[in-house]
């Protein structure tokens, strides 16, 4: 079991070396810009070079990652070019926001979809019809579209909510709800699109399994028959979609963010990309890979742990 | 999926549906929405061709007297934007840079993952390794944060913006590809393919690529869209250049102008909105007619009753269970009726053992699981009565057969394996169905499932009742099945092939046990089997079905003596022919058999 989870560790930890320095590779191609960038348009061709010399940036591009690792083994993830922050707490400072977005619509978006999923299978009829409406609604639209609409709708003409901004749960709890409200909504209405047909189809399989049959020839409660054993044996599949549902709301969050001016990880991303603010740029590759692929090991853990068969421990 | 309950019923639905199966192609232009959504994809690409044609106005033209005018203004069908840009021109552009990008992302996603996938799915090894590998390492890249992140590579031109994101969809193509590579691979015909001199290059064009073109076909409708939505996402951020018009970019620009103009935003969003549900939706009628009906949702219910069935005549007689004229048919995918009972009438008498025989869809089955009101939902009763010691159960609802179920009518499975929950231990499984019998408190039901497992013959008990079904033998969870079912003492055990699925050796075990509980409980058996060497071995009375219909019936001597019906002494006769060269138990092959082909 610990040899498994160490197994997984080192080969999360290559993939993070290979993905951060492909990463660097190529953004190495467009490091002479970052200087003119840095010093504005009044910089002349002597400044743009010395910084360049300053930032590291005139050697090879294997010294420099290497460089950057060493410091990033040292706990020093660099610092912005832009604003001089450290790279570890300006991004940790953003996460929150998306964090928060993203943690609330998901237990959202598993609640409903789990109970519109096993409801649509166990009872079929009207209850299926809606599940399926409401999958299908979630994926006619992209989410910006979905985005835009609710901000128009709900916070520019009937001013229910902020249209804009953030206000942080320590802050104000209430005003907090009011601020991710919306950009759950969307979250939840893409996520739900998704799972819920996950859920949904998993189930169905399920109930018609032989050993639903066996089991009501024995006169085990239907109400037992779908909540204890067919939802048990669909819960494995159900958390590998929900894993993915997590990364995507993460990634997916970037625009998101941008349409609700929320100061999160996507918009920060975003800005410190347009900027060509490398020591940020690395640092966010460097956290989004380690996230992907931490959930993906506590995901096979949990599924391990699921599955009798597969069970490590 | 489960195989064994496949076999039979499926067999026995399916096989009246004689309307012949359209092409895919002909399904699809049948399905108005098909058609429908085809159609507005057509008129959408064709406006965006047609731009330079049909607009007025070149879409980054913009003219101070434009800014912000009304739609209708002469030149300006849909109005002008605040930078004084022709809208309707902006947005038959931006279809363009919608359809481009979309095709893009999807054909490179397409050509990495079907190339991959073909190559990791039919190479086993180290090249399956190492395709597995590069495409988990894709699918570890942050998606969307990537595109962001290299922002500076690709200097935000959508083109190579989508080239990427293409690659990083290819994954989702690639592990549809690959599965049904290693499934195409492990059929016969590649093996026989193979064994005949074909080089692979020819084998994966010829005989894989048939099988994978669909789901792939379908999933690139389903690219398209999201590669779509992607690039809309990112335009609206403001990425790449203003000099392309696109849909984001123009969301964007009448978000920002909302309070002068609110249509300025309506036009573009509901443009991207048409265009990504037409093609989510063609998607959906593409994988319908691609790849036939989904499964159903059924509710857990009991069949259900025509009216007009005849009422049980409610004299309870000798018999246990009484079934008269029961009809019962399934609705055809076609819209037509398939009849598979039709006028079954048969009794099981107390302690006694019935055999039920016949070929693979003549109803034997469906006849079984008829008095457990355990068929599949879709089922209708027509007509007829069974009767539980004169007590009508047709009709009754599942919370009412509940209490039947378990208690006087219990139901040995034919496959063992798939029979037991594979996420619950044995002792678990047997507790609840105890307890929902007995109503036994969980200590006493636990152990009467140990007393239980002991009777039937289990070795070892204690082990068996903290195991979970893969770690027991397939004769074992049979015994285990058995426990289950005579766990309350039922007066009537439906067993369905019980033995089909076993080794030989243990076959004669299953029948000794399943004949000294019998002797022991005094219980009937309704014996549902195509090995007549079952019946020989321990049936009282046999009754032959063949086509839904009850042929013969009679004590087992006499009718393997003198039997009456020609199908029941061409049954026979085929196993006399058979027994010489087989070694293993007769079974059924009847002419015209409505097998599964």
């Amino acid at each position: 079991m610990l040899q498994y989870i160490l197994r997984r560790l080192a080969t999360a930890l290559v993939l993070a070396l290979l993905v951060t320095f492909f990463v660097f590779w190529l953004l190495s191609s467009s490091f002479d810009g970052v200087a003119a960038s840095i010093l504005g348009p009044a910089a002349t061709p002597e400044s743009i070079e010395a910084l360049q010399v300053q930032l590291g940036l005139d050697r090879s591009v294997v010294v420099q990652y290497f460089d950057w690792l060493g410091g990033v083994l040292t706990g020093d993830f660099g610092n912005s070019y832009f604003t001089s922050e450290p790279v570890a707490q300006a991004v940790g400072s953003r996460l929150g926001v998306t964090l928060s977005l993203v943690l609330v619509a998901l237990a959202i978006s598993v609640v409903i979809s789990v109970a519109l999923g096993v409801l649509a299978a166990s009872r079929a009829g009207a209850v299926d019809r809606l599940s399926q409406a409401v999958s299908l609604t979630g994926h006619l639209f992209p989410n910006l579209l979905i985005a835009i609409v609710l901000v128009v709708v709900f916070a520019v003409n009937l001013g229910w909510f902020p249209a804009t901004g953030y206000t942080p749960l320590t802050e104000n709890p209430g005003r907090w709800a009011l601020a991710i409200t919306l950009p759950v909504i969307v979250l939840v209405i893409n996520g739900i699109a998704n799972m819920a047909a996950q859920v949904r189809g998993t189930m169905i399989g399920e109930l018609q399994k032989d050993y639903v049959r066996t089991l009501r020839s024995r006169g085990v409660a239907t109400r037992s028959i779908v909540y204890r054993h067919a939802l048990r044996n669909a819960a494995s599949p159900a958390l590998v979609v929900m894993s993915l549902e997590f990364l995507s709301m993460f990634g997916g969050a970037l625009i998101i963010e941008n349409v609700f001016a929320l100061p999160g990880f996507g918009s920060f991303a975003f800005n410190s990309a347009l900027r060509g603010d490398v020591p940020v740029i690395l640092g966010i590759t460097l956290f989004s890979v380690l996230l992907v692929v931490s959930i993906n090991l506590l995901t096979d853990l949990i599924n391990g742990w699921l599955n009798p068969k597969a069970r490590l421990f | 999926m489960s195989e064994a309950q496949a076999t039979e019923t499926e067999t026995e639905t399916e096989a009246a549906d004689t309307t012949p199966r359209r092409s895919a192609f002909g399904r699809l232009i049948r399905d108005p929405q098909a058609v429908i959504t085809a159609t507005i994809l057509v008129v959408i690409v064709l406006l965006g061709l047609l731009a330079p044609l049909i607009a007025q106005h070149d879409p980054n033209e913009s003219a101070l007297s434009a800014v912000n005018v009304d739609p209708g203004t002469p030149g300006y069908l849909l109005g002008g934007d605040q930078s004084g840009r022709d809208i309707f021109a902006r947005l038959l552009y931006s279809i363009n840079t919608s359809v481009l990008s979309g095709l893009i992302g999807m054909s490179v996603a397409v050509a990495v993952g079907l190339t991959f996938g073909l190559i990791g799915g039919y190479f086993g090894g180290r090249t399956r390794f190492a395709t597995e590998w590069l495409f988990n390492l894709i699918m570890t890249f942050p998606g969307l944060l990537l595109l962001i992140v290299l922002l500076p590579v690709t200097g935000g031109d959508f083109r190579a913006t989508m080239l990427i994101f293409g690659v990083l969809l290819a994954p989702g193509v690639y592990r549809i590809v690959r599965n049904l590579t290693v499934g195409a691979r492990n059929e016969l015909y590649v093996d026989a393919a193979r064994v005949s001199g074909l080089s692979s290059p020819r084998i994966l064009r010829r005989q894989v690529m048939p099988t994978v073109r669909g789901p792939v076909i379908i999933s690139a409708a389903f690219l398209t869209g999201s590669a779509i939505g992607v690039q809309a996402g990112l335009a609206f951020l403001g990425l790449g250049s203003t000099e392309v018009p696109s849909f984001g970019a123009m969301i964007s620009d009448g978000f920002r102008n909302y309070y002068v103009d609110p249509l300025q935003f309506v036009w573009p969003a509901a443009f991207l909105g048409v265009l990504t549900s037409a093609l989510v939706l063609f998607g959906n009628s593409l994988r319908d007619a691609l790849e036939g009906a989904r499964p159903k949702a059924q509710k857990i219910a009991t069949p259900r009753v025509e009216a007009g069935s005849p009422a049980s005549r409610g004299e309870a007689g000798e018999a246990l269970v009484q079934i008269e004229g029961l009809s019962l048919s399934y609705p055809t995918p076609s819209g037509g009726v398939k009849d598979v009972l039709k006028g079954v009438s048969l009794e099981i008498r107390p302690g006694e053992t019935l055999g039920l025989v016949g070929e693979s869809g003549s109803g034997k089955s469906q006849t079984a699981f008829s008095v457990l009101g355990l068929l599949p939902p879709d089922a209708v009763v027509t007509s007829g009565s069974i009767r539980l010691e004169g007590r009508e159960l047709l009709g009754l609802r599942e919370r009412e057969l509940i209490q039947v179920r378990g208690r006087a009518i219990a139901y040995v499975p034919q496959e063992p394996m798939s029979n037991l929950d594979p996420s619950f231990t044995i002792g678990a499984q047997l507790v609840e169905g105890i307890r929902a019998t007995s109503g036994l408190p969980r200590a006493a039901a636990g152990k009467r499932a140990m007393e239980l497992l002991d009777h039937v013959g289990i070795p070892d008990p204690k082990r068996v009742f903290s195991s979970y079904p893969h770690q027991i033998s397939g004769g074992m969870a049979q015994r285990v099945l058995i426990a289950g079912a005579v766990a309350s003492r039922p007066r009537l055990l439906i067993a369905d092939e019980p033995t089909t699925a076993l080794d030989v050796t243990i076959q004669a075990e299953i029948l000794d046990l399943l004949r000294d509980l019998q002797a022991e409980m005094g219980m009937a058996i309704l014996m549902v089997t195509h090995n007549f060497g079952v019946v020989a071995d321990i049936c009282d009375r046999i009754a032959v079905m063949q086509q839904g219909r009850i042929v013969e019936t009679g004590e087992v001597e006499a009718v393997f003596r003198e039997p009456q019906h020609p199908y029941t002494r061409m049954l026979l006769d085929s196993i006399l022919d058979e027994s010489h060269v087989r070694t293993d138990s007769p079974v059924l092959v009847a002419p015209g058999a409505e097998g599964p082909r």
